[in-house]
């Protein structure tokens, strides 16, 4: 069996095994999984609103997965994408608000305030790990929290005057289009795709094609190697966070400068930052990998909406469908073992 | 003819590249049955489709006349077939008997029966001589005690056909011989043995038959008894084979590499180098000659920068080194060929091409302006492949699928390639063939007489003694003395490894 065919094919295998045991639970509770795997279906791809609101979904997914995926190919785990992506949230907004320049100039300056904010909080555990190698995972989870409560009081304290929520930004900010929202039925697509798609570029080449890319993807492979090579292994390794926070940032500027246009005070994490990790993994940690596999996740996020309101599936229900379809998705290595095995028979 | 393992005519091919190409092995009853060839010429994969973790594209295998279809290592087992492996595998906080049960545990109501167990491998242990404490941790003991236990796993098992794989690589000269006794008691007891080596000291020593294997290929089999050394090695090679290596007077001129008074501490804060004073000139081979563990390591990654001094000079053609980069002091001129080419020679999952350019990546015509150029790199991959004869499928190959010599071939012709004024050669040819050795030998060589300083350590007496042309013996941190490989003997050599003064090892080598 050719390489390329199974490694599409598996992923294939791995949603319909979802949709079977779905289809298993649903039947014994009682309702419709016809229905209900329509009404799926329907919320993600059924009308022009609802490919807009996937696609609105998606965005941030990938610039999510890429922050993971970067950092994991230089080898550490970036755990903090949720922070990362709220500091980023938090610095567009901001800008968004607090200045009144042209848009040519106001649009970008946002943009680069969120990837700059999301690199300097990965900065931190970067340069600790560098330094004094303590591990990534810890710094970059206890960073989410702070980032979460320290943006919570930006926007109470300092942007607002004790509101829960900040103004909208201005005009000359936002990367909404009434162009893009009128030709998907009034959804919430912005133009933040665009950013996206050319992000799964940027690290693609970055890692590939450039000499820097040969130092990041030598550490990550092995570090003692990259050191007798004379490559500068603490430098890559903060390096490699940096880029990963300005992704995750960029994901937050989506939401801010897209989705919402505002920033609120949250009672808890958004989840985006840690579905990036299920989405990088997914995608194999490779850029063209997370595109898809974010395409997967934004479609059950919005798809899944759908379920209850035109299939009556509760919505426990319809969390452990999806759940169930990830899980297959997820577990697709086990897949690939059958499929392996399945081939080896057909030579003999 | 009682064969109790026939494997005939195996052709095994991995895409287009064939690895066995009709091999026929066949192994009496209760003899040590010797597999020679160079690295990568297949003997592992001959052996792994002994095991089962192949399956050949054709030929046929037979235990004890009968023909039986392996398809994966149980089946091996349950035909009492055993593999102590080069790499052990063993879990380091068990002890020795719960590595050994590990996977056959003897239960009962639940609980592991250790004690059971305990007693049944001390009775294997003693009727094979192995000498093993079934309760020691595997972390506590010497590798080659963790090398019986690998042995004593197979017989709990019922191995009745046990494969060595390179035993010796890891061991000791004292621990070889022990090996080497211990093997001979297996077949006293009944077993018979496939020995996979390309040392061809022990194969004369240990083994009644020898089946050679080249480049994939079945060569023959010969009775040990009716052959010699320089015969295997021409077979195995497919050419004579020169064990003293040619070389022509040296004319050192001046002075390449100077250290004084260096100090280096090791992890424990040790001063494992301890005022260590070194000249090496341009056109000659100074050898390191010294037992493992008298600071060797330490002093190569201190001189190449992998680790830090703590004071003292190097200097190289006059300049200062001492603590400057891994970068700087290769681009200053210093080739090294790494103890460790796994740790530290080898991206093992980067394609062997773009292993070839690890250093140079940042240089014309390799990349420009930070873009890479792949044209280039697997261009330049290309020729060295040819030129040091790296024996891989393509450039674009990843360097861990390829045989331990090649990887060090394509090492040595990475670091050669830069045409270093000095170059630093740590046990270059350890875990490598004759064919192999001799390569890489002829190589450094060349370097000396292109008016290059080479510095080589290695273990290996007789490397030392052939190769270089003035021997520095460590000991304890320290160059205790410098001799001329012409006017000394292994013994002298010896002794002063041991930490004897010259005078007293002369003595000691002349009585």
């Amino acid at each position: 069996m050719l390489k390329s065919f199974k490694s599409i094919l598996t992923p294939i295998i791995a949603v319909l095994l979802g949709i079977i045991v779905g289809t298993i639970i649903m039947i014994i509770s009682g309702y419709d999984a016809l229905a209900a795997f329509t009404a799926l279906w329907n919320g993600a791809f059924g009308d022009s609103y609802y490919l807009g609101e996937v696609i609105r979904q998606f965005t941030p997914y990938i610039l999510a997965g890429l922050a993971v995926a970067f950092a994991f190919r230089v080898g550490l785990f970036n755990i903090g994408v949720e922070g990362q992506f709220l500091v980023g949230w938090l610095a567009a907004v901001w800008v968004g608000v607090a200045f009144d320049l042209p848009k040519i100039i106001h649009l970008p300056l946002a943009i680069i305030a969120a990837m700059v904010a999301g690199a300097l909080w990965a900065f931190i555990p970067g340069f600790l790990k560098a330094r004094f190698r303590v591990h990534e995972v810890i710094v970059t989870i206890m960073m989410n929290y702070v980032a979460l409560h320290v943006s919570n009081y930006f926007i109470k304290n300092i942007i607002t005057d004790n509101k829960d929520k900040t103004d909208m930004i201005k005009e000359s900010a936002t990367l909404r289009s009434p162009w893009l929202e009128s030709l998907t039925d009034y959804s919430r697509l912005h133009w933040g795709i665009i950013l996206a798609i050319l992000s799964c570029f940027v690290m693609w080449f970055l890692l590939e094609r450039t000499t820097r890319g040969f130092e990041l993807r030598s550490v990550g492979f092995n570090q003692h190697a990259a050191h007798y090579a004379g490559m500068n292994v603490n430098k890559n390794i903060i390096l490699s966070m940096v880029i990963a926070g300005a992704f995750a940032g960029l994901a937050g500027s989506m939401e801010g400068l897209g989705t919402f246009g505002y920033a609120t005070v949250k009672g808890g994490f958004t989840g985006v930052g840690f579905d990036g990790i299920a989405v990088a993994l997914l995608g194999g940690n490779t850029s063209i990998g997370v595109f898809f596999s974010a395409i997967l996740f934004g479609a059950l996020k919005v798809g899944a909406l759908n379920m209850p309101l035109e299939a009556g599936v509760p919505n426990e229900l319809v969390d452990i469908i999806i759940a169930l379809i990830v899980f297959f998705v997820a577990s697709s290595y086990i897949i690939r073992i059958f499929l392996d095995r399945f081939s080896k028979k057909e030579v003999k | 003819m009682d064969f109790v393992i026939e494997m005939l005519n195996i052709r095994k091919e991995f895409g287009g590249f064939v690895a066995n190409d009709n091999i026929t092995l066949q192994l009496k009853k209760g003899e040590i049955h010797a597999l020679l060839g160079e690295n990568g010429a297949g003997k592992s994969t001959l052996m792994n489709v002994l095991f089962g973790l192949y399956q050949p594209e054709q030929g046929e295998i037979r235990v004890k006349g009968k023909p039986v279809n392996i398809s994966n290592p149980n089946i091996a087992n349950d035909l009492g077939i055993g593999m102590v492996h080069q790499h052990f595998m063993l879990v380091d906080t068990f002890t020795v008997t719960e590595n050994i049960i590990l996977g056959r545990e003897i239960t009962t109501g639940g609980r592991i029966d250790l004690k059971k167990a305990e007693k049944e491998v001390r009775e294997i242990s003693e009727r094979y001589g192995l000498a093993v404490d079934p309760q020691a941790k595997i972390s506590d003991i010497s590798v080659g005690m963790q090398q019986r236990v690998e042995i004593l796993k197979t017989l709990y098992r019922g191995a009745e056909i046990v494969i060595f794989d390179e035993p010796s690589a890891v061991l000791t000269p004292q621990e070889i011989k022990e090996l080497m006794q211990i093997m001979k008691t297996l077949i006293k007891e009944g077993k018979s043995i496939i020995l996979i080596t390309h040392k061809l000291k022990e194969i004369m020593e240990v083994a009644d038959r020898c089946t050679v294997i080249r480049k994939g290929k079945g060569i023959g089999t010969v009775n040990i008894s009716e052959t010699n050394p320089n015969e295997l090695a021409s077979l195995m090679v497919g050419r004579e084979v020169v064990f003293k290596t040619e070389k022509t007077e040296a004319k050192p001129k001046q002075d390449v590499l100077q250290i004084q008074d260096l100090l280096v501490k090791d992890a424990r804060g040790i001063n494992v180098v301890n005022g260590l004073n070194l000249t090496v000139k341009a056109g000659e081979i100074v050898g390191i000659a010294g037992v493992d563990g008298n600071g060797q390591s330490e002093f190569i990654e201190a001189i190449t920068g992998l680790r830090k001094a703590e004071s003292g000079s190097v200097k190289l053609n006059g300049n200062e080194l001492i603590n400057h980069t891994p970068r700087k002091i290769t681009e200053a001129g210093v080739g090294h060929i790494p103890q460790d080419r796994h740790k530290h020679g080898l991206v093992l999952n980067f394609p062997i091409g773009e292993n070839m350019v690890l250093q140079t990546y940042n240089k014309k015509p390799y990349s420009k302006n930070g873009i890479l150029n792949f044209k280039e790199i697997y261009k330049k991959a290309k020729t060295l492949i040819s030129e040091f004869d790296v024996r891989t499928p393509s450039e674009y190959t990843l360097a861990r699928a390829l045989s331990g010599g090649n990887q060090q071939k394509a090492i040595i012709g990475r670091e050669v390639d830069r045409n270093p004024d000095l170059l630093i050669a740590a046990q270059p040819t350890r875990g490598l063939d004759v064919g192999a050795i001799e390569f890489i030998h002829k190589r450094l060589i060349e370097q000396r007489d292109n008016g290059k300083a080479v510095l080589l350590i290695s273990f290996e007496l007789d490397e030392i003694l052939n190769v270089s042309d003035r021997i520095a013996v460590i000991y304890e941190g320290k160059i205790v003395a410098v001799v001329n490989p012409r006017e000394t003997s292994e013994q002298e050599l010896g002794l002063l490894m041991a930490g004897s003064n010259r005078k007293e090892a002369g003595e000691h080598a002349n009585a």
